[in-house]
């Protein structure tokens, strides 16, 4: 084995360029597990710890591009103001230890459908910025999930910087799991109100080979509340409403029946969180007072 | 490979170190610090738990390349760094308080104290000084028996140090929140929640 050790990006992606099987290492919470265990013996490890850049942030009018290896403790400190949805997910990952160390561009590489934090990107809206040698592109995180703990990186990429909408309206997360720390999620889903363009957006996890959004549930959630004026007269969201989208939620489950919880369970429990999810999150936007429905300029709303 | 490291304020170098090996083997078998505990290798017992440039870490989940050039600090220099940050404290107060010449003072002392944190060599200074005394959380969980079969303490003394750093006067919440991450697995929960309650309330009498 031979540890590569660049010391900034441009030497990182010509490593990963001369290495392709290199395995990409910053916080070392999923790669040294399998080293440990002897699950994988790579030829190449790429440290990207030296690699200042991916520790940083920026955020923008619409967005927050978050480097690929700022660790959760930062984003639960940092970001829960622009980014809400992710941070109270960040919050669920593993322990202090863990969080100190594992990165959003960590489970977007590891592509597990139970990472904590593709839920909250699929809900908030996200693009990942990948790069290599050749170039760079942004991927929309829908199509960055491209099978169970595979992703849309082509062999000579590595994951820089993750493009979060920033939250225009509440958002939470919530994780099935037999105590609050240290549990890799039974299932998981999420939900980002976005009153600028009076959108619903969802993401699930664990419940599928890949995270998901809920589409149809969206689409039946946006139609219902236009079709109702709830954005503009900050109603309460009446019980069938919430129902029926709990329903399609799990509809849009493909569970498997394992070790943590069968399919059953979990296409249940993920209609419990998004009907639970959604009346937090619908209750904290109406409290918010913004009722006037004057979201096309300098909408941003209070949470 | 080579790994060139701070660890508890010594520089120190480990030869043929595998590259997939982590900074816990490291500090366990090839430097004799086996104070961090090896239980589960996968991050989720925190019996392992280091400081890395600061942040505690599990080191079984730090590849051994990547603390090239950093500051660890383990259980077996926990009281040597906590009385050193105590110092400081106490250092920072004197020095806004008093004159330029004490602040000069306390500079000289400053220089004394590394150097003896990272050679030892001084032979005045190292003769006569005593050993440091237990950080704060040491003797609580000494006093209060937080300690049983003893395998997590090390772990748990890390995490709840730095939870004292940054946390002078921490909730319960704070508490278990801090030591979410470490196991232990004869459940003697309670008592070690004692302790970190009796070393805040200790430290920042103190103070």
């Amino acid at each position: 084995m031979e540890f590569l050790r660049p010391a900034s990006w441009e030497e990182a992606l010509a490593a990963k360029a001369e290495h392709p099987a290199a395995v990409p290492i910053a916080g070392g919470t999923d790669v040294m597990v399998e080293i440990n265990f002897d699950r994988r013996r790579p030829d190449h490890l790429l440290d990207l710890t030296r690699i200042a850049e991916l520790y940083e942030w920026q955020t923008g009018d619409q967005t927050v591009r978050l480097g690929a290896s700022v660790p959760y403790t930062r984003i639960i400190e940092r970001l829960a103001a622009e980014l809400p949805g992710l941070a109270i997910a960040a919050h669920t990952v593993g322990s202090p230890q863990i969080r100190n160390r594992g990165s959003v561009g960590g489970n977007l590489g590891a592509a597990s459908p139970a990472g904590d934090a593709h839920p909250a990107l699929l809900a908030a809206g996200a693009e990942v910025e990948v790069a290599s040698v050749r170039g760079s592109r942004r991927i929309p995180v829908e199509e960055f999930y491209t099978g169970v703990k595979r992703n849309a990186l082509a062999d000579d990429e590595l994951i820089r910087a993750i493009h979060i909408r920033k939250a225009a309206g509440p958002q939470q997360f919530s994780k099935v799991g037999t105590r609050n720390a240290m549990v890799i999620a039974v299932c998981a889903f999420a939900i980002a109100l976005h009153p600028d363009t009076r959108t619903v957006r969802t993401g699930i996890g664990s419940a599928a080979p890949t995270p998901v959004r809920a589409r149809a549930a969206e689409d039946f959630l946006n139609a219902a509340l236009a079709e109702g004026g709830f954005w503009d007269g900050g109603r309460t969201i009446t019980p069938s409403i919430a129902r029926r989208f709990a329903e399609l939620c799990a509809a849009a489950c493909d569970p498997i029946d394992d070790v943590r919880g069968s399919a059953a369970y979990r296409r249940h429990a993920v209609s419990i969180m998004a009907r639970r999810t959604l009346g937090w999150t619908w209750e904290a936007f109406r409290a918010g007072g913004d009722t006037t429905g004057d979201t096309t300029e300098g909408g941003a709303r209070c949470a | 490979m080579r790994v060139t490291f701070t660890v508890n304020g010594r520089p120190q170098q480990a030869d043929d170190v595998w590259e997939g090996e982590s900074l816990l083997y490291v500090l366990r078998e090839r430097l004799g610090l086996p104070g961090s505990k090896n239980a589960c290798e996968q991050g989720e017992c925190g019996s392992c738990t280091v400081r890395l440039d600061g942040v505690p870490v599990c080191a079984c989940l730090v590849a051994a390349g990547q603390a090239e050039g950093r500051e660890v600090v383990t259980v077996e220099g926990l009281a040597q760094y906590a009385d050193a940050r105590s110092r400081r404290t106490t250092q920072d107060t004197t020095a806004t308080q008093d004159t330029t010449d004490t602040t000069d003072a306390t500079t000289a002392a400053d220089t004394t104290t590394a150097t003896d944190a990272t050679t030892a060599t001084d032979t005045t200074a190292a003769a006569t000084r005593q050993p440091p005394p237990l950080a704060p959380v040491q003797q609580a969980f000494i006093d209060t028996g937080a300690i049983q079969c003893g395998f997590c303490t090390p772990g748990l003394l890390i995490a709840a140090d730095e939870l004292l750093e940054r946390t002078p006067d921490p909730s319960d919440a704070d508490i278990r929140e801090a030591l979410s991450g470490n196991l232990c697995r004869c459940t003697g929960y309670e008592k070690i929640l004692d302790a970190v309650r009796l070393a805040a309330a200790r430290t920042t009498e103190a103070r």
